[in-house]
């Protein structure tokens, strides 16, 4: 009873996943693909759970699911892609494409191969005690271990967005845009001016 | 065996007691948002139904159920369907770790406020499939508009609870609630005032209430991402929408405001008595405050213009809380605190 529950649950979310996965690649419409992507990243956090990895799996939902597929959406839901068109370039880049594909199988196979996974190699994990934090242990060895890696991957991130703004700032000059910052900062007495008129009607003078 | 099932009873009936009473909390919602913004607006809002009008949501409730739910001819069936389940179902989900009182909490994960934060930006789903899904243009730009919206304030939201990790030193929300303890003083809206201000800001563009509500925005895009819906689905958004708002109010009160901690804690004189003891009245009490200030923001503010949100979010927000996560994170290190970490 005790093994079988989480068995259930981690073929369950395997199923899902590796079908979510196939998917991805299969369906037409890229909108569906996107969203069994998002799927496959879900039942992955499902399953990193199992494995009581439960800061990696909520911050997989979080960045991944949470922010970097929305956006991922945003641009596929405004495409208009014609799948004819694709269909015919894909024989165009059939040979390139399967040179890489085999090239990435090889690496994969000599990472996943079976003599790197075999049973003798990784005993069942055994049960962190209850009070336990996965968060407070993954920081430690971030912040400490691993310290020049994290920071090189921090300069790496920064340096990739500001290539990435770079890349699509483009000056126009002769364009009129609005400045908002500009706009919010407009007091009443920049815009408005009371005026008082003296009127002169038949019944008398107004002031 | 036995045991198993009689703990998932157990697990049962304790999801039930939070989600009727937030269920029923959601149907007064709508009829307190309609009272009070009718008064501030000198209305009188509902009060026909029942005395002072407390069985209108009933009313209203049965008026969307009896409805069609209308299939628009060119939708996609089956996402179209999906999205407003996709709305309510995080909003329900994100309530298992809530504590309500010490040890009163459905899960008692250590990663808590990561996973509300994770399951409130997951909510944004809805919103995007039900526009697309729906084949039509008014509800798409609502949709692109949330999205937007949604991922710009959710970076603004993360770093305010960043500062708030950073004071209480745990992710666990009862963690940071008990580190609030010792009198008003102690309580995290003081040492991180400008998070607390962005946190509740950002909350407010999250929930797409106004004046951040360009995804319905009714006068340039009719209603926006449920444009099409009618009838039951319809009321599911209303419902998520709505539950989110109590949930981003609770969190506000939870993280910055001492939870079930009562503001009399520490006055001389009434040590021992009800009034100075932690309850969950004090919690429900800050959390009615909070949605009291959603209400009055919608009667009181037009909507922000779309490059304004952005700007306010990215350019404002933004920069302000990695300045002050910084500032907290020195006072942490140097030990400048008056609040026990």
């Amino acid at each position: 009873m005790e093994q079988l529950i989480p068995q259930i649950v981690f073929y369950t979310f395997s199923l899902a996943m590796v079908l979510s996965a196939i998917a991805v690649i299969t369906v037409r419409n890229p909108v569906y693909a996107a969203l069994f992507l998002i799927l496959a990243f879900v039942t992955c956090a499902c399953i990193w759970m199992l494995l009581e990895a439960e800061f990696l799996a909520i911050t997989l939902v979080l960045v991944y699911v949470g922010a970097v597929m929305v956006l991922f959406l945003f641009v596929v839901m405004m495409l208009d892609i014609n799948m004819d068109l694709v269909q015919q370039r894909f024989a165009r880049y059939l040979p390139v494409s399967l040179l890489v594909a085999v090239i990435m199988l090889i690496e994969m196979l000599m990472v996943v191969a079976a003599k790197n996974f075999t049973v003798e190699l990784f005993p069942m994990p055994a049960p962190h005690p209850l009070g336990y934090s996965n968060t407070e242990a993954l920081g430690e060895l971030l912040y400490t271990k691993y310290l020049f890696a994290f920071e090189v991957a921090a300069v790496i991130l920064v340096v990739a967005i500001i290539a990435a703004i770079t890349l699509t700032l483009r000056k126009r000059p002769n364009t009129r845009h609005q400045d908002p910052s500009k706009q919010v900062q407009v007091k009443k007495e920049d815009r408005l001016r009371v005026v008082k008129v003296e009127t002169d009607t038949e019944y008398g003078k107004h002031t | 065996m036995m045991d198993h099932l009689m703990a998932l009873g157990w697990i049962l009936i304790k999801i039930l007691a939070i989600t009727i009473p937030l269920i029923l909390a959601v149907a007064f919602l709508t009829l307190a948002e309609r009272r009070v913004i009718g008064a501030m607006q000198v209305r009188i809002g509902p009060n026909r139904v029942g005395p002072w009008g407390l069985f209108q949501p009933f009313a209203d409730v049965i008026k969307l159920l009896m409805k069609e739910v209308i299939l628009p001819a060119k939708s996609n069936r089956f996402l179209f369907v999906l999205a407003p389940m996709l709305t309510l179902i995080p909003a329900l989900v994100a309530w298992a770790v809530i504590p309500f009182e010490e040890g009163m909490v459905l899960a008692q994960i250590d990663a808590g406020l990561l996973y509300v934060l994770a399951l409130t930006s997951v909510g944004v789903y809805g919103v995007i499939i039900a526009g697309w899904a729906s084949n039509s243009k008014y509800a798409f730009l609502g949709a692109m508009r949330s999205a937007a919206q949604i991922v710009s304030y959710e970076i603004a939201m993360g770093f305010a609870l960043v500062g708030v990790l950073v004071a209480a030193g745990s992710l666990n929300l009862t963690e940071i609630v008990l580190g609030q303890q010792g009198g008003i003083w102690n309580w995290y809206f003081i040492p991180l005032f400008p998070l607390f201000i962005i946190y509740f800001i950002s909350g407010v563009a999250e929930t797409n209430r106004a004046p951040f509500d360009v995804a319905e925005g009714e006068s340039e895009i009719v209603a926006g991402f449920h444009v099409e819906y009618s009838g039951a689905a319809f009321a599911l958004f209303f419902l998520g929408e709505y539950a989110n708002m109590i949930l981003i109010s609770l969190l506000a009160a939870l993280m910055f405001m001492g939870g079930w901690l009562s503001p009399l804690e520490a006055v001389p004189g009434i040590e021992g008595t009800f009034l100075a003891a932690p309850s969950i009245v004090w919690l429900l009490l800050k959390t009615m405050f909070f949605l009291f200030l959603f209400l009055w923001f919608r009667a009181t503010f037009p909507r922000y213009r779309y490059d304004q949100i952005m700007r306010l979010g990215w350019k404002v927000f933004i920069p302000i809380t990695i300045v002050w996560i910084l500032v907290v994170a020195l006072f942490v290190v140097k030990q400048w605190l008056w609040w026990a970490p």
